[in-house]
């Protein structure tokens, strides 16, 4: 039914039907058929299909669903551990995931096909249109069709003025409305709204901007991070970060240089209510330095980075350092230091390792190494309460519990380790006099003694915190926020404006006075396009006031040319 | 500093049963929305069938009102030209239904109780949720139940807006209704959350700009479903007609009654279209906040990845409706699986899905 109004609205209105938009002329045959013209033609064909609307919508289509999975199932680019976790609870469907690649699907191969097909469609696309709309700019607005009562809004009336005189007149109402005119035979064509078509064009090629600019971000970036206590410092160079990540084309030496120490953290929690504990604010107070200049003071929080040239320090994490003495049993300080303790909960109960590496020596006098798993609560629920996890997460009555061991700590045997984890294969135990069992609960300031007289550790009273940091480096940044604004203004500009057409007619009628005929032509969605048309006819009564209606059967039913 | 800024107590208290108050004008509201269409069914309406069936008329003039100014001031009277309409190729020449009430003039009466009532339950609800951010001193969305509270009073508001701009929308007001009781109920039971301030993650500016955003584009959004649903249902009642089928009764009471398919379809499409660069906007926000609170601005997260299907969904439906053999059912299914994405993005993403966005409790 759509397809014959469709074909009859065409002959009716002919070339000025068409053409109110560029978008790319849909092919109803041959989409199944294919050419029989050998390669060429085939090429030609499926050029002429990647670029066609229905495959744009169809690719579309295919993005959108091609980006579900990677919210449904864990991404390595996200979380490694949850990964890790999944496939050990899958062990027949992960294999397959990792064949689909489905653990990485925004950097997969078939949803790199998808987008970059519909960007290739977009070119393809818009090249053309381009070229067609410029043509539509350097032209003038299509002549009048036939018959304008097809059109679909549509006036008319009869007048004393004459032919020439309305049609003058209509080219100075609509020049002044900023249409732009021609006077064509009999009628006068106008058309208004290129900048819908412009919009378009500029949101079309904004999205290329994005994509270019996403790209080269990834190419280019840098992402490192480093966990600094309270008091130390961080200077960016590559050996310094606790770990680090880079596109493929970035080169260290485009690190930008710069240090800092972190002054203090500070974490303030909600005291009272049901979310008693939830963070309120998260302070780093840092001094910076950029590239050998002046001490400057800053402050970052979660939202607020520090930037530094291209680079941007991101506040990321927190926990607790207690500060521990490791003395032998001479009373000499083998270790000491703050020693960051890693948050297993949200109150920060921590755990972590204390190591003495060097330095220390038995009773016996023989070189060994010390090592103590710690596991540290900022607020204690107090003897006997049954929990050693943390009530909350600021420092309100810490307690560390220690527990000793002495031997190798296996740090010599080449393979990576854990800072935050003791390797005890390769180490004993230290039975603990006085202790629960053979751990020992410390408060701050207390000392564990080491059975034999082999030494003691103190828990300082000094507690300190550590913050972590992630600094970026990314390249595009700007380009993409560019292409982002034009995007959105090219949008509004090409959902907002409405293109139209509007062609004034007038010809003397039978009786000898003028038959004035206006019609307008928009996009369906176009509801002002009727009052448009009267506030123009009422303007052009000024000089072609209306004559007294002869016959009304005859107006109502326009006049064929 | 931000823990100077307690929560009050007292109107937190304020704010809750400000919005239980409102459930319960909404209630009366509905119900007078369903007095308002069952007394309107007595009239007798069958112009759709006529139109559809009768003599072919050519298109109903729609006589447009022009006022022209005159240079020594009052308005001159002025024979105006009448300009007559046609409906772009492909559509059918039906004209809109008179509405719930029916052209009955008891119905009509229930429907303004209704619009009465619904803008009172509005200015109820409207003054919780400002207790509600007075109270916490911030904007009120930091949350779901905040969020569900908002939302909706955002989508009344913008029906009561377009009512104000002397739209032809009363027929939304049921379903509307009916939503908002259901998303309170929701709210007030299961995402009830005690008023407090925020996590630091959400203490930014672009909470206010992003989230504002989204919540406005969801409401608007909501609507066109809403028209675009209807207009489904009557375009399978005009195709029906069209093909001499004969509906059953309460389909036809229902369904003569609605503006025209054409209508309702341009409708959506007009809303639709209209808040797209909005929703655009919105992602673009949440990007360069996700930019200064985690360090990246895309990075695929669950809610970053169901806006961008959400945004791919709309792009979809407004290229369908560009597209020959796309306009029309196929593309209003488009635009209600991306309204379903929506949804999903809100519920199904905070609750299901863990995401780097599932803050502050449910
Ligand atoms: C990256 C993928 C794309 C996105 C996100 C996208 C998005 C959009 C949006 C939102 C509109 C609505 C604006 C309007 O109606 O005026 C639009 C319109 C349009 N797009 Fe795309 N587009 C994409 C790719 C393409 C491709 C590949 C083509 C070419 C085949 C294309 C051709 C068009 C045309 C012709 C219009 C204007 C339709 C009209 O006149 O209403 N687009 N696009």
């Amino acid at each position: 039914m759509s397809k014959t109004e469709t074909t009859e609205q065409r002959d009716g209105l002919g070339d000025a039907g068409e053409q109110l938009s560029t978008a790319p002329r849909e092919e109803t045959d041959g989409v199944l058929g294919g050419p029989t013209l050998g390669v060429v033609g085939w090429i030609r064909w499926f050029w002429r299909q990647l670029t066609s609307m229905r495959v744009a919508l169809i690719l579309l289509f295919l993005l959108s669903l091609g980006a579900v999975p990677g919210s449904l199932i864990p991404q390595t680019s996200a979380d490694e551990f949850k990964v890790a976790d999944f496939k050990k609870a899958h062990e027949t469907l992960a294999p397959l995931y990792e064949k689909l690649q489905l653990f990485d699907v925004y950097s997969s191969v078939w949803f790199s096909a998808i987008y970059i097909l519909l960007f290739v469609s977009l070119i393809g696309c818009i090249v053309p249109r381009t070229w067609q709309f410029v043509g539509q700019l350097r032209g003038l607005p299509p002549g009048a069709p036939k018959r304008l009562t097809r059109l679909p809004a549509y006036t008319t009336w009869r007048t004393g003025a004459s032919p020439e005189e309305v049609r003058e007149a209509a080219l100075g109402v609509l020049k002044g409305r900023r249409f732009r005119t021609r006077a064509a035979g009999d009628a006068v064509a106008a058309e208004k709204g290129y900048l819908r078509e412009a919009g378009n064009l500029l949101f079309h090629i904004a999205l290329i901007v994005m994509l270019v600019a996403f790209a080269w971000g990834q190419l280019f970036k840098s992402e490192g991070g480093k966990l600094v206590v309270e008091g130390d410092g961080f200077s960016n160079t590559l050996t310094q970060y606790d770990d680090f990540k880079s596109g493929s084309q970035f080169a260290v030496d485009e690190l930008e240089p710069f240090s800092f120490t972190l002054d203090s953290f500070t974490g303030t929690y909600e005291t009272s209510g049901p979310q008693t504990g939830t963070p309120r604010t998260f302070e780093a107070a840092v001094t910076y330095t950029r590239g050998g200049g002046k001490d400057e003071k800053a402050v970052i929080r979660v939202n607020e980075p520090l930037k530094l040239g291209d680079s941007k320090v991101y506040l990321i994490a927190h926990g607790y350092a207690p500060v521990v003495t490791v003395r032998d049993r001479d009373g000499k300080v083998v270790f000491t230091g703050a020693v960051p303790l890693l948050p297993i909960d949200n109150n920060l109960t921590s755990s972590g390792a204390i190591k003495v590496m060097d330095g220390y020596r038995d009773k016996n006098g023989e070189k060994q190494q010390l090592g103590f798993k710690a596991f540290f609560v900022p607020t204690f629920a107090g003897a006997g309460k049954g929990s050693m996890f943390s009530q909350f997460p600021a420092l309100v009555d810490p307690v560390m519990a220690l527990t000793g061991y002495h031997g190798s700590l296996g740090v010599d045997s080449g393979l990576p380790q854990n800072v935050y984890q003791l390797d005890t294969t390769k180490m004993k135990q230290f039975e603990v006099e006085g202790g629960t069992g053979v751990a020992q609960r410390l408060a701050p300031g207390q000392t564990m003694t080491l059975p034999d007289g082999a030494g003691s550790i103190t828990f300082e009273k000094d507690i300190k915190e550590w913050a972590s940091f992630q600094v970026t480096q990314q390249p595009g940044n700007g380009l993409a926020l560019a292409g982002a604004i034009a995007a959105i203004a090219g949008l509004t500009g090409s959902l907002f404006i409405q293109r139209r057409r509007v062609w004034v007619r007038a010809v003397r009628g039978e009786d000898g006075t003028t038959v004035v005929e206006m019609a307008g032509l928009g996009r369906s969605e176009s509801t002002k396009l009727p009052e448009e048309l009267a506030d123009l006819a009422v303007a052009l009564t000024a000089t072609a006031p209306p004559a007294p209606e002869p016959a009304e059967a005859e107006a109502s039913e326009g006049v064929e040319k | 500093m931000i823990l100077a800024a307690q929560t009050n107590e007292g109107l937190a208290q304020l704010s809750n049963e400000l919005v239980y108050a409102s459930m319960a004008v909404y209630t009366l509201a509905f119900l007078a929305h369903i007095a308002e269409w069952v007394l309107g069914s007595r009239s007798k309406v069958g112009r759709t069938a006529a139109a559809l069936t009768g003599t072919k008329t050519e298109a109903a003039p729609a006589t447009v009102t022009v006022r022209v100014k005159q240079a020594g001031g009052g308005t001159a009277v002025i024979e105006k030209p009448k300009v007559v309409t046609r409906s772009a190729a492909g559509t059918r020449d039906v004209p809109d239904g008179p509405g719930a009430a029916g052209g009955t003039v008891k119905g009509d009466l229930y429907g303004r109780i209704a619009v009465s009532l619904t803008v009172l339950a509005f200015a109820l609800e409207a003054a919780g949720v400002i207790a509600r951010a007075i109270s916490v001193q911030r904007a009120p969305w930091g949350n779901m139940y905040e969020f569900s509270t908002t939302f909706s009073t955002v989508a009344v508001g913008t029906y009561l807006g377009f009512l104000l701009a002397k739209k032809n929308v009363r027929w939304i007001g049921l379903p509307l209704v009916t939503t908002v009781l259901l998303d309170l109920g929701l709210a007030t039971t299961w995402l009830y959350t005690e008023s407090d301030q925020l996590v630091p993650a959400l203490d930014s500016y672009w909470l206010w700009i992003h989230v504002s955003t989204a919540i406005f584009c969801g409401a608007v959004f909501y609507l066109g479903a809403v028209a675009t649903l209807l207009y489904l249902f009557r375009d399978s009642y005009e195709n029906k007609l069209a093909t001499g089928g004969k509906p059953g009764a309460f389909a036809r009471s229902v369904m003569e009654r609605l503006p025209s398919a054409a209508s309702l379809d341009k409708f959506s499409y007009r809303v639709n279209a209209a808040i797209f660069p909005l929703w655009t906007f919105t992602i673009i926000a949440g990007a360069i906040w996700a930019g200064d609170a985690w360090g990246r601005y895309w990075g695929w997260d669950a809610k970053e990845v169901w806006s961008f299907i959400t945004w791919v969904g709309y792009a979809a439906y407004l290229h369908a409706r560009a597209t020959a053999g796309w306009k029309g059912r196929k593309a209003a299914y488009i635009a209600l699986i991306a309204f379903g994405c929506f949804l999903f993005n809100y519920y199904g993403v905070n609750i299901f899905v863990s995401s780097k966005h599932s803050y502050a409790g449910v």
